[in-house]
């Protein structure tokens, strides 16, 4: 078991004279295998971003565990090397491939930061052929991009440079936050083959988050359905598909509009 | 059935001048098409095809660097055609747009301002956008019984968009963009920020101004075939700049004709016996550079079923049938 989460929550509070609070997760327990791919699927609000910030230890939770290879992130990290190296190994593709990148930085930088992050310099030989490799595998030319800056690639480039990005750092777990769902469909293929690739190469586990549960059911060993904050059905995705448990689950199957039938609107 | 606008050979490019060089990007290169009253079409393609490009150029709204090259632009108002193309932007803000044609921007829901009530934000659109000499009060009572009419609460006018949720804040944009009851409402990418349920909404939403009469067609961009055919009667498919199969949606989807239309239909991902899971179909090789298009059939690069034509002809649209339409060299 690589990861473990245990009755993680997480209240948000607000106003300043009737303080509102909202809890965005809400007592969710889930496991995660080596190698395994696990979609969390929920309409938006549902909850699955702070989700994901918490285990990406970027959002304390206001209560509950989560453990990596059985060391809770928020208590047993001593040094600040045990967290670089957590970060290393838990990695995180964006929600929105138009606005994660520097504007400024040119995509040579993005990928010399990646080779920084496992301390290998990008000037030496290892660095540059390291750089080769990962392109060559999301399918960019290195000529191509090498020396560009972001606005000059295309919203399918970028999304393949920050793939490139994770072969160079090899995560043991990538988190995906809606990596697919604002592109194209017809890149968003391309997209998934290459995350699963990670899995079938590298062992990669993925979390892969979305509000599609048409898209889950097609890359996930396994589907969590979240619903104002709560975990409220969990299975193999043809089961969840053909046999769904609960309404809301049944509710959001029949909401993904489907190539061969055509909604009635009733 | 009466014409409402039709599209001939319209180019439109986007000219980029360096230091050095001068690149024109043929977002829309020769473009024809001709839309009937109580059509809804929905266009797909690839990111960076020249869809929102084609939605700016059927409204005339060309600002640079984007450049209208050549062709003709033509709306029947009253039944008389008129060349958008040969009109000022004076004309087209005081006689077209908002009347006639409105659009839905992509990314619209970004762009609302997020300090002004949506009120304001309704009057401000009227003033800047549509020259409008009505007063305030009138445009705001249309709203609210507009908003009446759509199921959206009256209160909405005095909140502020991060008050409002993604759908609701969509559907007042259609609110908003339908008051002056325009013939044809053009909607670019309404849902793709969306999630899944809220998607389903909207579409509702577009659906009953159409049902209701305020407007008498839409034209509907997506990236996403399988939302698209949920309220199109008719496809049409873009690729690198140029319209390449246009039809019936359900003749589409039953026989894609052009290659680039088969994977488009091949690579959707819903859950359906049609397609099996975990088998994902991609169209192979990459988008192509606008600024330097490939010869001939401007997919060969990634086509299987090219031939030594393919490489230096241009294929023209040819007829299926009455409705249908495809530009490939494999049916000629
Ligand atoms: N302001 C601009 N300046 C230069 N080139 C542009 C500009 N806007 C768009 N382009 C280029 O024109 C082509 C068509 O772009 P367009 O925005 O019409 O595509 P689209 O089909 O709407 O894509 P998407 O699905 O991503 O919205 C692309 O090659 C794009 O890079
Ligand atoms: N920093 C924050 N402060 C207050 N509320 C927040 C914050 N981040 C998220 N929320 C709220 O928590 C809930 C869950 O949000 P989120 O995790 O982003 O959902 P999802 O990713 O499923 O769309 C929402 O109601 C959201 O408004
Ligand atoms: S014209 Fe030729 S290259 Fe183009 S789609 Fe048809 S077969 Fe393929
Ligand atoms: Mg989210
Ligand atoms: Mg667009």
């Amino acid at each position: 078991m690589l990861l473990k989460v245990e009755n993680l929550t997480k209240i948000f509070e607000s106003g300043f004279i009737r303080i509102r609070s909202l809890k965005a997760v809400d007592n969710v327990s889930f496991t995660i295998n080596e190698g395994e791919v696990v979609s969390i699927v929920g309409e938006s609000g549902s909850g699955k971003s702070t989700l994901a910030k918490m285990i990406l230890r970027l959002l304390p939770p206001t209560s509950g565990r989560i453990l990596y290879k059985g060391k809770d992130i928020w208590k047993d990290f001593k040094s600040s090397s045990d967290l670089k190296n957590y970060w290393r190994e838990v990695h995180a593709v964006f929600q929105d491939p138009y606005s994660s990148f520097n504007p400024y930085v040119q995509v040579n930088r993005v990928l010399y930061q990646a080779l920084k992050l496992i301390g290998i310099n990008p000037k030496s030989e290892e660095g540059k052929r390291l750089i080769e490799e990962s392109l060559t595998r999301v399918g960019l030319n290195p000529s191509d991009v090498l020396g560009k800056y972001p606005h000059q690639l295309s919203g399918g480039q970028r999304q393949r440079l920050m793939i490139a990005r994770n072969w160079i750092i090899k995560p043991k777990l990538l988190i995906a936050d809606e990596a697919v769902s604002m592109i194209d469909a017809s890149m968003r293929g391309t997209i998934i083959k290459l995350l699963l690739e990670m899995r079938d190469v590298l062992g990669t586990s993925i979390i892969f988050i979305t509000h599609d549960i048409g898209l889950a059911y097609h890359i996930s060993d396994r589907i969590l359905v979240m619903y104002r904050g709560k975990l409220i059905e969990e299975d193999t995705p043809d089961d969840i598909i053909n046999n769904p448990k609960h309404e809301y689950t049944m509710k959001l199957i029949k909401s993904v509009p489907l190539l061969y039938k055509k909604w009635t609107f009733d | 059935m009466s014409h409402l606008l039709k599209l001939e050979n319209v180019r439109a490019y986007y000219v980029i001048k360096n230091r050095s060089s001068i690149k024109e990007v043929k977002a829309v290169d020769d473009v024809s098409l001709t839309l009937d009253e109580s059509e809804i079409v929905g266009i797909v393609g690839e990111s960076g095809c020249g869809k929102s490009t084609l939605t700016n150029v059927i409204l005339m709204n060309i600002k640079p660097p984007l450049k209208f090259i050549s062709g003709k632009v033509i709306l029947w108002k009253d039944g008389k055609p008129i060349e958008l193309n040969k009109l000022s932007r004076d004309r087209l803000k005081k006689e077209i747009w908002g009347r006639e044609i409105s659009i839905i921007p992509q990314f619209a829901m970004n762009a609302l301002v997020p300090t002004y009530k949506v009120r304001r934000i309704i009057t401000d659109i009227y003033k800047s956008h549509y020259e409008t000499n009505s007063d305030e009060e009138y445009i705001l009572n249309m709203a609210a019984k507009r908003f009446k009419e759509l199921g959206l609460p009256e209160k909405v006018l005095n909140m502020y968009p991060f008050e409002l949720s993604g759908g609701m804040k969509q559907r007042v944009i259609i609110a908003i963009a339908t008051l002056m009851n325009p013939k044809l409402l053009v909607a670019d990418e309404p849902t793709s920020a969306l999630d899944v349920i809220t998607q389903k909404m909207v579409l509702k939403t577009l659906l009953d101004i159409y049902h209701k009469g305020f407007i008498k067609s839409i034209i509907f961009v997506s990236h996403d075939i399988a939302t698209v055919r949920q309220i199109a009667t008719r496809l049409v498919v873009m690729y690198a700049g140029k319209i390449i199969e246009d039809g019936p949606v359900e003749e589409i989807i039953s026989n894609p004709m052009h290659p680039y239309t088969k994977y488009l239909i091949r690579s959707v991902l819903t859950p359906e016996r049609t397609t099996k899971r975990g088998e994902i179909v991609t169209v192979p090789g990459f988008p192509p550079d606008l600024s330097n298009p490939p010869s001939g059939c401007r997919f060969h690069p990634r086509c299987s079923y090219k031939r030594s034509r393919c490489l230096s002809d241009e294929p023209h649209m040819l007829k299926v049938n009455d409705k249908h339409y495809v530009a490939c060299w494999l049916y000629s």
